[in-house]
C-alpha cells in the first residue's frame, strides 16, 4: 500500500461546531459540512502524519470499525475533499516547513 | 473627459461633475449618487424615498453615466478586486469604484433596477469590511427589538411581514442589513423590496432573534444546532465578490452571528398568531 499524506488547504475557511466542521471554499463560497468522523480527519490532515496512522489512532481507535474498511472509507472521502480543492492528498509527507509547522497547530 | 474614458483609463482624473446629486443612506452609509439626467435623478429620488439624506459627507460617491445598454436581468453580475479597485458588472450596467477613495462610476442603462443590484453590491462588501451582512430574509422591529426572517423564497419572508401586528415595523421583506455593534448586531431598515414591493421603515434596532422560516400547519417553534443554524443562514448571505478574503471575513462574521444571536425554527401557518411566539 503506497502511503498518503493529507493537508488542509489554505484557501478555505473552516470552524468546527460541536461534533461538526462547516467549511467554506474561499475560492468559490462552496459550503461543506464534514460529520464527527471526517472532523477527525481533518483535524489530522498536517501534511505529515500518514492517513493509515490517522485512521488506526483518530478513527478504531474511536469508532468500532475494521481498519482496512475505515481507510477505504478515509481515503475515499479525502480524494473527494481534494476534488474541491479543500484538502491535498500527497505522496510524501510535506518537509518541515513553515507551512508544515503552520498546518500543525 | 466623460466617465467612459475614465472607465477604461483608470480613476485619476475625476470626470465633469454631474448636476444632480441625491444621497441614499442605508444602514447609516451614505452614497451620493451623481447624474447629469434630471429625470434618472428624480426616479432615484422616488425610488429611495425614506431613505435620503442630504449629505456634505458621503461615504461613498458615484457618478452615473446613463447609457443604452441591456436590460436588467436576474443573471449574477461579476465582482472582482485588483488591488484597491472594485469592479462589478452585469450586463445593463458597469461600475468601479476605489476602495480608497471611495469614489466610483456607474454606467448603466435608464433603469433603477440596475442602480439597485450595484448599491447592494456595493453595501454588501462595505458590510463585509465591517463585520455586517446583508442577508436575503425579511426583518421587522417590535418594542424597540428587531426580529429577523430567514428563508429560500417561498418559504414565508412577504407572508410574515404582511401578517406583523400594528405595532411592528417592516425594515425589509427581502434583505436584511445587519451591522455589528459592540455587544451584538443591529437590524436597519432597507428599500430593497421583495414581493411587498415596499420599501421597508428606515428605522433600525437591536437584532433580538433568528427565524428559519418554515410553513407548516401550526405554529410552534424548535430548536436549532448552532452548525444547522450557521449552514442555513450562509445559503441566506447576499455575498457575490470572488475574493477568498472577504469570503472568509463573511464566513467569521455568520459564526459570530450565530454565537451572538439566537436562532430557532419558525414553523408556521399564515395567522396573525404566529406572532404570539415571536419576542
Amino acid at each position: 500500500m503506497t502511503e498518503k499524506y493529507i493537508l488542509r488547504s489554505k484557501a478555505i475557511a473552516a470552524r468546527i461546531l460541536g461534533d461538526e466542521t462547516i467549511i467554506m471554499s474561499a475560492t468559490d463560497s462552496t459550503l461543506f459540512n464534514l460529520s464527527e468522523v471526517g472532523t477527525l480527519i481533518w483535524q489530522a490532515a498536517d501534511g505529515q502524519t500518514p492517513l493509515s496512522e490517522i485512521v488506526t489512532s483518530k478513527i478504531c481507535e474511536e469508532f468500532d470499525v475494521a481498519p482496512e474498511t475505515a481507510y477505504e472509507d478515509a481515503l475515499a472521502f479525502v480524494e473527494k475533499l481534494s476534488q474541491y480543492g479543500i484538502l491535498r492528498v500527497l505522496d510524501h509527507p510535506l518537509k518541515e516547513t513553515a507551512e508544515a509547522s503552520a498546518a500543525k497547530s | 473627459m466623460t466617465a467612459a474614458l475614465v472607465l477604461e483609463g483608470g480613476l485619476s482624473t475625476p470626470v465633469a461633475q454631474a448636476n444632480g446629486r441625491v444621497t441614499v443612506e442605508i444602514g447609516q452609509i451614505p452614497i451620493e449618487l451623481r447624474c447629469n439626467d434630471a429625470l434618472f435623478c428624480s426616479q432615484i429620488e422616488e425610488r429611495y424615498a425614506g431613505f435620503l439624506r442630504s449629505s456634505s459627507l458621503p461615504d461613498y460617491c458615484f457618478d452615473i453615466e446613463l447609457e443604452p445598454l441591456a436590460e436588467p436581468s436576474d443573471e449574477d453580475a461579476s465582482v472582482t478586486r485588483q488591488g484597491y479597485l472594485w469592479r462589478v458588472q452585469r450586463g445593463d450596467f458597469r461600475a468601479i469604484w476605489d476602495m480608497r477613495t471611495r469614489r466610483g462610476w456607474i454606467r448603466q442603462s435608464a433603469n433603477p433596477y440596475s442602480l439597485d443590484t450595484v448599491l447592494r453590491i456595493a453595501h454588501s462588501l462595505a458590510l463585509a469590511e465591517k463585520g455586517g451582512l446583508l442577508m436575503h430574509s425579511a426583518s421587522a422591529v417590535r418594542n424597540g427589538r428587531a426580529f429577523l426572517f430567514a428563508g429560500v423564497s417561498g418559504a414565508g419572508k412577504t407572508t410574515i411581514t404582511r401578517l406583523a401586528p400594528a405595532d411592528a415595523t417592516v425594515l425589509t421583506d427581502e434583505i436584511s442589513y445587519l451591522r455589528k455593534e459592540e455587544n451584538g448586531y443591529r437590524a436597519h431598515g432597507t428599500p430593497f423590496a421583495g414581493e411587498l414591493a415596499r420599501a421597508g421603515a428606515n428605522v433600525a434596532a437591536p437584532l433580538s432573534a433568528i427565524y428559519l422560516l418554515e410553513k407548516g400547519l401550526a405554529n410552534r417553534i424548535e430548536a436549532v444546532e448552532e452548525s444547522e443554524a450557521t449552514r442555513a443562514l450562509m445559503r441566506h448571505v447576499l455575498f457575490f465578490a470572488q475574493d477568498a478574503d472577504l469570503v472568509r471575513r463573511v464566513f467569521e462574521s455568520v459564526i459570530d452571528l450565530v454565537s451572538r444571536v439566537s436562532v430557532a425554527r419558525l414553523i408556521f401557518t399564515p395567522d396573525e398568531s404566529v406572532w404570539d411566539l415571536i419576542g
